[in-house]
């Protein structure tokens, strides 16, 4: 099923970088924001800590702080304003709920 | 230790600190070729890794549209600006990439690849831009909404839609110019909701005549999206954001009160644009509160001097005014800083840029009248609907914090709701408490005051912070 909130219209001819979604293998294009290698294959960034449902970013300008993610072995970090790099691994969900 | 060893330990006498800019869009990228031009090579700060701007924001390498595709009309003077700043970068000090998260007395603190350092400056330009000014909704939380400025970041640095079906809402020129950008990139709209009535823009005609090239670019953005059977909605207020776990339609109430529905599978909103004038604040600069736009500003005067000594402000930054006001903003504070270093300006180009500024507030003026905020749907947030996303506040919290005994101003209200005291320091929500809390007193708008920023202006990794 396609889960994607962001579709793309054109420059789909970029190299393809393969990174992690959750330990899933998957992949997106060079030039991707981490946000957008992100929805273009998953429904949401984060969840709440409020409890109350997922989040996906909203500004895409770095001033809204929505679109945090995890990245192992660095900590984390702002998807709309990180670029992709290839082999990233992203956690979008905390550990011990995988 | 006597203090005046401390000042000569200063390896930099304060006179001949270059003057720094912060912002690396149209009005920071001219008041670094006016400097520059002067013989006064500037330090020039951007978070973003390119200069641009939000207007004309580059892509990334390796993407191959062209400006006409990206930009439209706007193909030549986004090109025009992107080679002034070509033909500049290697003669000043460019430092892309670069966050100033707090400002003190003559000291910048800057964070670029996980590292803070401090910056001395004598003369500061600050050039910082706006961001969307939103109203919470029902369903506002949903994956699948942005701001219309991220709507279009999406469109024109990523070649991504926000969705495959989406519907725009808000009021204001953005909202029909990204409209009009998703049909002509191929995008699905399902509806384009104007909160404004066509009547009040219709109102203002005499005023936006004054820019005709301007007034029919817009007239044909809306002509186009017509043409293409769009369906456009004048007049409505949005009710809520529908869906389960992401957006899967919009409920809007019609000019003449009938609840309606549009599936859709994404929304991008927004109420024109407000400052991003938390730099400013911290270095101290006052601020009024415009009527006409219903913001507060940082303020200047025309020549872009505060009344702070050796702080200068041009651009969206210091008031929305639109990108073409923005880079004769940056010229002319450029020069104003020449100015008081003593330097010979010339009175030709000063009054030229005078006279193209002036010449622009008659259009600005019918613009913000053509395209009202609409506050009452702000104010009228119902009790459940989250307000503050970064702290989960509801309206109803927000209401009960000014309630009587409670606080007056927003600042009170914040310590009491801690509304505004996550990530994003307020910059989503505060426009709309501010209103909820002024209907609530039965008090102005501008007599609640605004929410205060605060160092870091955004969140560093923890490693990097140091006390400023
Ligand atoms: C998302 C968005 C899209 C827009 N699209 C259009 C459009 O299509 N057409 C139009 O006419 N107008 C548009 N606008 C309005 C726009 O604000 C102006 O047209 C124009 O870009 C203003 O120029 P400026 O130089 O004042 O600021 P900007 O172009 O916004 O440039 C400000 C720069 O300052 C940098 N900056 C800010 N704070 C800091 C900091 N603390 N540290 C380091 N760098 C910092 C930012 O990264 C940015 O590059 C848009 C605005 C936004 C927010
Ligand atoms: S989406 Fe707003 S900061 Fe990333």
């Amino acid at each position: 099923m396609n889960q994607a909130i962001f579709t793309r219209l054109a420059e789909t001819g970029r190299p393809r970088i393969a990174f992690t979604l959750d330990s899933r293998p998957v992949e997106a294009l060079a030039g991707d924001t981490l946000l957008t290698a992100i929805l273009t294959q998953a429904a949401s960034v984060r969840e709440s800590e409020f409890g109350d449902g997922p989040r996906a970013g909203l500004c895409l300008m770095g001033a809204c702080q929505e679109c945090w993610v995890m990245l192992d072995g660095h900590g984390p970090v702002r998807a709309c304003t990180t670029p992709l790099e290839a082999g990233m691994a992203v956690r979008l969900r905390r550990r011990h709920a995988d | 230790m006597p203090t005046d060893a401390l000042c000569t330990a200063n390896p930099h006498a304060a006179a001949d600190l270059p003057p720094v800019i912060v912002g690396a869009g149209p009005a920071g990228v001219r008041a670094a070729e006016a400097l520059l031009a002067a013989g006064l090579a500037p330090i020039l700060i951007d978070e973003g890794a390119a200069a641009g701007g939000r207007i004309y924001q580059r892509q990334p390498p390796g993407f191959t549209r062209d400006a006409a595709t990206l930009h439209g009309t706007e193909a030549g003077k986004a090109t025009a600006l992107h080679t002034a700043f070509d033909a500049i970068a290697a003669r000043i000090d460019w430092r892309p990439g670069t966050l100033v998260w707090a400002v003190r007395p003559g000291e910048l603190h800057l964070h670029r690849d996980g590292r803070a350092e401090t910056l001395p400056f004598r003369d500061l330009i600050l050039a910082t831009g706006a961001m969307d000014r939103l109203i919470p909704l029902p369903g506002w939380t949903l994956p699948g909404v942005f701001s219309l400025g991220g709507a279009q970041i999406a469109l024109k640095t990523q070649a991504v839609a926000i969705g495959r079906q989406v519907a725009f809402v808000g009021t204001g020129p953005l909202l029909w110019l990204l409209a009009h950008q998703y049909r002509k990139a191929g995008g699905g709209i399902a509806a384009v909701i104007d909160t404004t009535p066509s009547a009040t823009k219709r109102r203002q005609i005499l005023g936006l005549l004054t820019q005709p090239g301007m007034l029919a670019r817009g007239l044909s953005y809306m002509l186009g999206l017509r043409r293409a059977g769009v369906r456009i909605v004048e007049g409505a207020m949005p009710e809520a954001i529908l869906g389960e776990g992401r957006v899967q339609g919009l409920r809007w109430r019609d000019a003449r009160g009938r609840v309606q529905e549009s599936v859709c599978d994404a929304v991008a909103m927004g109420w024109h644009l407000r400052p991003e004038a938390q730099l400013a604040e911290l270095a101290g600069v006052p601020f009024r509160f415009n009527p006409r736009q219903r913001n507060w500003e940082p303020d200047k005067d025309p020549t872009g001097r505060t009344a702070v000594p050796g702080v200068y402000l041009a651009g969206d930054g210091a008031g929305i005014e639109g990108a073409d006001a923005a880079e004769i903003a940056g010229a002319r504070a450029a020069l104003s800083l020449l100015q008081d270093r003593g330097r010979a300006v010339d009175a030709g180009l000063l009054a030229a840029l005078d006279r193209r500024a002036g010449a622009m507030l008659a259009f600005r003026h019918a613009l913000d009248a053509a395209f009202p905020f609409p506050h009452a749907l702000a104010a009228g947030i119902a009790d459940d609907v989250m307000v503050c996303r970064c702290e989960a506040i509801t309206a109803g919290e927000l209401r009960a914090a000014v309630d009587p005994g409670g606080a007056m101003e927003i600042n009170r209200a914040k310590a009491f709701s801690r509304l505004g005291m996550g990530r994003c320091q307020g910059r989503v929500c505060a426009p709309a408490a501010a209103e909820i809390i002024a209907a609530r007193l039965g008090a102005p708008v501008e007599a609640v005051g605004r929410l205060r920023a605060q160092a870091p202006v955004k969140p560093l990794p923890a490693a990097a912070r140091s006390t400023p």
